[in-house]
């Protein structure tokens, strides 16, 4: 079966930044971006495990794809 | 409709302001609609210099006793004349943590309402220009309480 690769417009990197900035620059960077783009995050708070699934469905934004390495998230978030 | 949250700040510790920006900026990149509701102890993070306009001897008192602005805000513990406030902005800078000043930043840019409470401000001998810059005209409880029956998360912090 063939996967659909997420290819990211925009990136993200939140690295080092803890709760809330994570989201609330996610937020931030979506606001410039067209619906159905994809922006890839990536974060190492321990907690964005949990907010990024949380922030994508309170906002209806869709989370396509998330990997871990290393304690480093990567989020694939597709604009509502 | 927009979905609403709103805060009650009323402790005006900076422990506790961080708490409450955490919560309205995160909110607010939810997409919901914040309200910040200042009473009481809660006023000092909304000053502009050290003085209100208050004439009464009390709310001279008052006015010396405050914290002078959001800066300098006292600790809910470990205070420490000082020494602890000072110590935990060090800590949070040294573990990139959020700071008062970011997270406000962030919640004027997020459209955060600030609204201060008409009855603290009579209380405290506090104008509304006593205040920064993007803070609204102060409301009694009626407005606090219809937008907290509007809203799915009301807290008291």
């Amino acid at each position: 079966m063939q996967i659909d690769e997420p290819t990211e417009k925009r990136l993200l990197d939140c690295t080092g930044f803890f709760c809330p900035l994570p989201v609330v620059k996610t937020k931030l960077a979506l606001e410039s971006m067209k619906s159905g783009e994809v922006l890839k995050v990536t974060a190492d708070d321990p907690g964005a495990k949990k907010d990024f699934p949380a922030w994508c469905s309170a906002t209806g934004n869709g989370l396509i794809r998330t990997e871990e390495r290393d304690g480093t998230f990567v989020f694939y978030i597709r604009k509502k | 409709m927009k979905e609403k949250m709103t805060i009650i700040f009323f402790s005006g510790t900076m422990d506790k302001a961080v708490a409450a920006l955490i919560l309205a900026t995160t909110a607010a990149s939810m997409g919901m609609e914040v309200t910040v509701f200042f009473t009481f102890w809660g006023l000092g993070f909304l000053k502009k210099g050290r003085k209100f306009a208050g004439k009464n001897l009390f709310q001279r008192m008052l006015e010396i006793m405050l914290p002078k602005n959001r800066n300098s805000l006292p600790l809910t513990c470990f205070n420490m004349m000082g020494m602890g406030p000072w110590m935990m902005e060090k800590l949070m800078k040294q573990t990139r943590t959020p700071g008062i000043e970011e997270l406000f930043g962030l919640a004027k840019e997020l459209k955060v309402r600030l609204v201060p409470c008409s009855t603290s401000c009579g209380v405290m001998g506090a104008d509304r220009e006593n205040f920064i810059d993007g803070v609204e005209e102060p409301a009694g409880a009626a407005f606090y309480l219809k937008e907290a029956k509007e809203a799915k998360i009301n807290l008291f912090i």
